[in-house]
């Protein structure tokens, strides 16, 4: 299998703080691939510059084979990489339903059929019957399915869900692992995720790559990954393993 | 026309046929005053919903929209003046003048990021210039202002926009439910949910694929020709054309108050906006008249507690609060 996302030494710094140190990792098509790490290790930085929210210093970054650097965040979307935000932005004053549309509207010209591309995204994501109210109306767990759904429906190759599990309960984060793996396993889609709910981490990633101070520390499989020394110093605890 | 007529519920349906029956029967008995006040009623929902695109929906503050107006009446006038170019055909140059202004203004404001506020003083800026530059202009009239003759042998020219007041009665009916239809063809449309988006969040929009620049710049040029269509028919209306006037930024103001009052991004909010503000200014000059406090200011003092009083007790627009009264949408 081909690397989808491949990003070559990729660093980011804001004045003096090196937010993103030499980065590299290879995101296989069909992988479900989490980044995790401690709060201000840089993840979430990481996926800005994959999504062109800024451009890197350095390092460089294709997707599909093409190169990412200096494209927009829309251009970023049309070549087939959707993400979410950590801080969920839905269009407040829209409903539930008219914020997938305008993600759908996206790949589809016409109106009606991204509303059914929409209804079919909602019902995964088990917000049809909620799909009239007003966005802001939403609780927050409602919200971040919202936001995994609006990017769904934009058809990505890639999906970059940064802590979509936060905040959510156990059930519901076992809810939202079976939807993402199913569609994984359904569409092939790749997903790449920023996510602290370990629990989350190990039921649905292939591959984990841990960053610590802007720098990846360790990669390999999760349970390689909780075992090693440095991870375990720096990030889960000793008393996690 | 089919998918904009089947969202409207039944109630909606009748009240909208109802209406626009009586519309087009009312000038057999309305007087000449009355007519006047309806072309004004018509006029102000057309450049209405031209700013309500823009703001409404794309969610971008212009404050400067006299200028598309005047631009498209002095364009089409002046052609009518030095060329007998009639107006049919000079709205075609008048909107092409209009769009060309609006990329401008749109380029510099969308291409450097300038937002909101920022953006708002950008298009009054434009406005004031060109009030400026046509002030010391000799060919358009200068700030002694241009005139269109009346010429007795073609006044039955309807081709040429000489006419009565019937003639623009029809005519900025035709204008106003035209750009109605065509508000919601866009609020439909792809383009209508994009302008939302970005509305409602400019870098969720930008996160879903959208070329966020693109659809502004597009919102603009839309807004800019519609505007001057409005601005050819009132400067043959009135067959007067001053800088003073024509880019003063009260014009802007008067244009902006209706989908205010109205109810923003929505289809039927400047519509319902031009219904009450215009008699209600008139109505003003009227009582005030009558009662013999006729002093300049008086009406605006009026006007603008008026204002208020609406703005407060409906901030979302009068539309919005009428469609439950009316019983077009659930509670």
């Amino acid at each position: 299998m081909s690397a989808l996302l491949k990003v070559e030494g990729v660093s980011k710094r804001f004045r003096g703080l090196v937010a993103v140190d030499r980065v590299s990792f290879e995101v296989v098509e069909g992988a479900i691939f989490a980044v995790i790490g401690p709060n201000g290790a840089g993840k979430t930085t990481l996926f800005n510059l994959i999504a062109g929210d800024f451009p890197t210093d350095g390092g460089a970054m294709t997707f599909a084979g093409d190169p990412l650097d200096g494209l927009t965040p829309d251009q970023v979307c049309r070549r087939g990489i959707a993400r979410t935000y950590q801080i969920v932005r839905p269009f407040p004053a829209l409903s539930v339903e008219d914020n997938v549309i305008v993600g759908a509207l996206m790949r589809l010209a016409d109106v009606d059929a991204a509303r059914s591309r929409a209804h079919e995204v909602l019902r995964q994501l088990d917000l049809y019957d909620k799909r009239q109210r007003r966005a802001s109306s939403l609780t927050l767990p409602d919200r971040k399915r919202l936001e995994v759904a609006r990017a769904l429906a934009t058809g990505p190759k890639l999906l970059l869900l940064d802590e979509v599990m936060a905040g959510l309960r156990p059930t519901e984060t076992d809810r939202m692992v079976a939807v993402l793996r199913e569609i994984n396993r359904a569409t092939g889609m790749t997903i790449l995720l920023i996510e602290h709910v370990m629990r989350a981490v190990m039921a649905l990633a292939s591959h984990v790559l841990v960053l610590h101070h802007g720098a990846a520390i360790a990669e390999g499989p999760p349970e390689a990954v909780v075992r090693d020394p440095a991870v375990i110093e720096s990030y889960l605890g000793v008393e996690t393993v | 026309m089919k998918r904009l007529w089947d969202p409207i519920p039944l109630r909606g349906r009748v009240v909208l046929v109802a209406l626009l029956a009586a519309l087009l029967i009312a000038p057999a008995v309305l007087d000449r005053y009355l007519i006047s006040i309806f072309v004004l009623i018509f006029y102000f929902t057309l450049v209405g919903q031209a700013w309500n695109l823009m703001m409404g929906y794309a969610g971008q503050l212009s404050l400067g929209h006299a200028l598309y107006a005047g631009l498209g009446g002095y364009v089409a006038a002046l052609l009518w003046f030095y060329f007998g170019i009639g107006p049919w055909l000079g709205v075609i140059p008048a909107i092409a003048v209009a769009m060309a202004f609006g990329a401008a203004i749109g380029w510099l404001g969308f291409r450097f990021g300038i937002e909101g506020v920022y953006f708002a003083l950008l298009t009054i800026a434009f406005a004031e210039f060109t009030r400026i530059a046509f002030d010391n202009m000799a060919f358009t009239g200068g700030a002694g202002g241009l005139f269109l003759l009346y010429e007795p042998k073609r006044a039955h020219e309807w081709w040429n926009l000489r006419g009565g007041p019937l003639l623009f009665y029809y005519l900025s009916l035709a204008l106003a439910c035209g750009a109605t239809a065509l508000t919601a063809w866009l609020a439909r449309s792809r383009l209508g949910y994009q302008w939302v988006a970005i509305r409602e969040d400019q870098r969720a929009a930008m996160a879903l694929g959208i070329d966020v620049f693109r659809a502004k710049m597009i919102a603009v040029l839309i807004s800019a020709a519609m505007t001057a269509v409005g601005g050819v028919m009132l400067a043959f209306y009135y067959n007067s054309l001053f800088p003073a006037q024509a880019f003063d930024i009260s014009r802007s103001i008067e244009m902006i108050l209706g989908p205010v009052v109205g109810g923003l991004g929505t289809v039927f909010g400047p519509i319902v906006g031009a219904f009450i503000l215009t008699p209600l200014g008139e109505g003003l000059i009227a009582v005030t008249d009558k009662l013999g406090i006729g002093v300049p200011g008086v009406k605006a003092v009026f006007y603008g507690l008026t204002l208020m009083i609406i703005i407060s007790l409906r901030p979302d627009g009068v539309w919005p609060w009428l469609k439950r009264l009316i019983g077009l949408e659930a509670a």
